[in-house]
């Protein structure tokens, strides 16, 4: 399992810089490039937890779509030049952030978890199918899933028409 | 010391508080939205760490990451909709100068 922890250090260190690029940096279209390049780092953790079906749902949706979106809206603001300042919040927002991650990790690191032995189900896509289409399942949740999916595509179209 | 839940979750906790601060301090909508999805994904990495981990043979917590995934499109989708139709009609999408509802 030594591979698995090198892979974890490196994708867990990719991702926080990533993840601080975006937040940090005055373009935001290379804010933008670190968010794709945290949404990879975000897969390759799922892969590393043998999630591998989760994986590949993350790379086609955020990797390929979402930033895709995001690339778009930045183009069709022009707002580049104007980069991305922080507001009259910087100071409190800092703090609440790190008051949030001091109490978070403090409360998961002294709880007792009751971990599990047992080897982890691979690969997870026959599982997690049955689980979604098959009896007693979650089958409500998808056909609602579908439902909002459309709802959203509809409310996009309306929002951006040409008037 | 092998990578466990701990070290996983400490992760998910990092990100989401990155996601935290740029979510509020940050001017630019469109940053904003971009600092939820980080949210988002934190969250994500949380409960596939604990699928693994706690109930290694029952992937409830993959379905739950599914679904959050759907939503955070959807969500994605709309909101940069928004940012857009707001530009349009404003020339500005700096979330402090949208005040029109603001008391």
């Amino acid at each position: 399992m030594i591979g698995f922890d090198i892979a974890f250090w490196i994708l867990a260190i990719i991702g926080v810089i990533a993840a601080l690029m975006v937040v940090f940096l005055r373009n935001v279209f290379r804010s933008a490039l670190s968010l794709i390049l945290c949404f990879l780092a975000v897969a390759g953790i799922y892969f590393t937890l043998s999630a591998d079906f989760l994986g590949a749902v993350q790379i086609l949706v955020y990797v390929g779509g979402i930033s895709v979106l995001v690339i778009l809206a930045i183009m069709l603001t022009r707002e580049v030049q104007y980069g991305s300042p922080s507001n009259k919040l910087r100071i409190p927002a800092f703090i609440v952030a790190i008051v949030f991650l001091g109490v978070v990790g403090y409360t998961l690191l002294n709880t007792p978890w009751q971990l599990s032995t047992a080897a982890p189900l691979e690969p997870t896509t026959t599982s997690i199918a049955s689980m979604l289409l098959g009896e007693g399942g979650f089958i409500l949740p998808v056909e609602i899933a579908a439902t909002l999916l459309l709802a959203a595509i509809l409310g996009a179209i309306v929002l951006v028409r040409e008037k | 010391m092998s990578v466990g839940l701990e070290h996983y979750l400490i992760l998910s906790a990092v990100l989401f508080s990155i996601g935290l601060y740029g979510a509020l301090a940050k001017k630019n909508a469109i940053v904003i939205l971009m600092s939820i999805e980080i949210m988002l994904n934190a969250v994500n990495i949380a409960m596939v760490a604990f699928s693994r981990y706690i109930v290694p043979t029952v992937l409830t917590g993959q379905i739950f990451a599914i679904f959050i995934i759907v939503v955070a499109a959807a969500e994605a989708a709309v909101g940069l909709a928004i940012v857009i139709s707001i530009y349009r009609n404003r020339e500005t999408i700096e979330s402090t100068d949208i005040d029109l509802m603001k008391w």
